[in-house]
């Protein structure tokens, strides 16, 4: 099955979300085995003639040759508009009284902020400070939270969240299978999706939703979220395969004329990265903690007692080892995922959790781990390609920013 | 597209054209295909001696690292210094892209690579 020997690389988009990264060959045409798990879209994404992968163990294309392949789905995402089958990814349901509190026990950012149609990034963590999983949390209701988790996580995370709510009146519920989640990202998503629903999007924020009519199915959750650091859509649909095909071709009606393309995990990987937005695994696992992440404007230390708080606030107090910094590769080289990064003195201080070409900026960009005094921007540093010491700069994050409307 | 029936083929997915003592060497369109955009190509020096099976370079394309492989022994007499500008001319017509031209050691050592009919029946087996 295998075609070109690869060099053992973990491509990111290709990695499970584990902390190991196992090592996939990402030339493989067909995802071989009988236990991957498949969405309600697994059959139209092979009519498509995508390539499909084992990702988390879900079984799902990387890219689809007849959208052109990954550059260009990335750039009809940057400047039109792209559909992914986002629906590997799991929902868990916290309901009851006392949802608001569990919530608050289990993740990082203040819930209790949140007003009803609001969502948010936030984590969960373990108590030394460490990751869980990265999660969007959406706000139903009064008493009613959902969780929108990563695949490779799903019962990892299903466990953990019911093990830790215990204590609270509510409910916890793995929902996930329920759904199939797609995700309509770009310029022109709004354009696209209001052919296919009476609510009116322009009224719906970023990191809010609604519920509407979406091609003829009432009380859909429709979310302005995303993970392609452009603006665009998450709707979540009955996951029977008639209804998500149905709302699949919909939507790819709708956006032909802006030149809608659907897009693999390829494409969402690069562009989350020129997003600076964290994969598990990579940039976030169960031995990196919130401030090394750099994701402190999501850690709420002033509300009320969360797991892991009391490991960050002495972490903060012994100061940092490392930190997550964005790298541009000066000299000729691709930064890939795990290769080492060395100081100008030849000393190893860090290591790549994420590098690609970036197709969009057409510059070879990284995510690393590196010591905070080696951490400032304009900072030159080395990564390691094949034994080549390649220069490579620190850069502002993200790399990729969109314009404000 | 098809295979060219005078190159020869390797199970690595690189392709050969002989004449004489001289070859031009590539990757197939079933490697291109695979690999997608292809964005950088790291080739020998001029000079450089190559061992049939071994590493001689690498092809990246945007979400993978790949190794080349020589299809035959010989000395690097030649680079197509015009793919590190523009690698993705590997994606157009990789059968045309070649990457180097080799001077042959031992043109025997192309007895042991597939004809172009017994590749199109290996990648199709792959598939």
């Amino acid at each position: 099955m295998l075609t070109l020997r690869v060099r053992p690389c973990p491509v990111a988009a290709l990695s499970p979300g584990k902390k190991e990264g196992r090592r996939e060959n990402s030339l493989s045409s067909t995802a071989g085995g009988q236990t991957l798990r498949k969405t309600a879209l697994n059959a139209m994404h092979r009519r498509t003639a995508a390539k499909m992968v084992d990702f988390g163990g879900w079984d799902m294309p990387v890219e689809y040759p007849s959208s052109g392949g990954l550059v260009k789905e990335h750039l009809a995402v940057r400047t039109g508009v792209g559909i992914f089958d986002v629906s590997h990814m799991g929902d868990i349901l916290i309901r009851g009284p006392q949802a608001l509190d569990a919530v608050q026990w289990i993740s990082m950012n203040d819930a209790s902020r949140l007003q009803e149609g609001q969502a948010h990034y936030s984590a969960l963590l373990y108590p030394e400070g460490t990751f869980v999983d990265d999660v969007i949390v959406h706000k139903l209701g009064q008493n009613d939270y959902l969780l929108v988790i990563n695949a490779g996580t799903r019962e990892k995370d299903y466990g953990w969240v019911k093990k830790n709510v215990g204590r609270f009146r509510c409910h916890a519920d793995d929902v996930g299978d329920y759904y199939t989640q797609i995700a309509i990202q770009g310029p022109k998503a709004e354009t696209t999706l209001q052919k296919l629903t009476t609510v009116n999007l322009a009224e719906i924020k970023n990191y809010w939703f609604k519920h509407g009519t979406v091609c003829g199915l009432p009380n859909t959750l429709i979310a302005r979220t995303g993970y392609t650091a452009e603006d665009g859509f998450e709707i979540y649909v009955p996951s029977d395969v008639a209804t998500s095909e149905r709302v699949w071709n919909e939507v790819l009606e709708a956006g032909k004329e802006f030149g809608l393309v659907p897009c693999g995990l390829g494409a969402r990987n690069t562009l989350r990265l020129e997003g600076k937005m964290a994969l598990y695994g990579h940039e976030i696992s169960d031995t990196i903690n919130v401030w090394e992440a750099a994701l402190d404007r999501f850690c709420k230390m002033e509300k009320p007692d969360f797991i892991g708080r009391a490991a960050l606030e002495k972490a903060k107090a012994q100061g940092l080892k490392r930190i997550l910094v964005g790298l541009e590769a000066v000299d000729r080289g691709i930064p890939r995922d795990g290769y080492k990064v060395f100081d100008a003195a030849g000393a190893e201080i860090g290591y790549v959790t994420s590098g690609s070409p970036a197709p969009y900026l057409k510059k070879n960009i990284a995510l690393a781990y590196v010591p905070p005094s080696q951490s400032e921007v304009g900072h030159e540093v080395f990564v390691e390609i094949r034994g080549q010491k390649v220069k490579c700069k620190v850069v502002p994050t993200p790399f990729y920013k969109r314009a404000k409307k | 597209m098809a295979y060219p029936k005078d190159y020869k083929y390797t199970k690595e997915h690189e392709w050969i054209q002989i004449k004489g003592n001289t070859a031009l060497v590539g990757i197939t369109d079933h490697a291109q295909e695979s690999l997608g955009d292809i964005v950088f190509v790291e080739l020998p020096k001029g000079g450089a001696q190559l061992q049939q099976g071994k590493s001689f370079g690498t092809v990246e394309s945007v979400k993978a690292v790949s190794e080349l492989y020589a299809p035959a022994s010989g000395k690097v007499t030649e680079i197509n210094d015009s793919l590190n500008q523009g690698p993705e001319a590997i994606n157009k017509d990789a059968h045309s892209a070649w990457m180097i031209k080799i001077e042959l050691s031992n043109p025997k050592e192309a007895d042991m690579l597939m004809s172009a009919e017994d590749y199109e029946k290996y990648v199709a087996e792959e598939k």
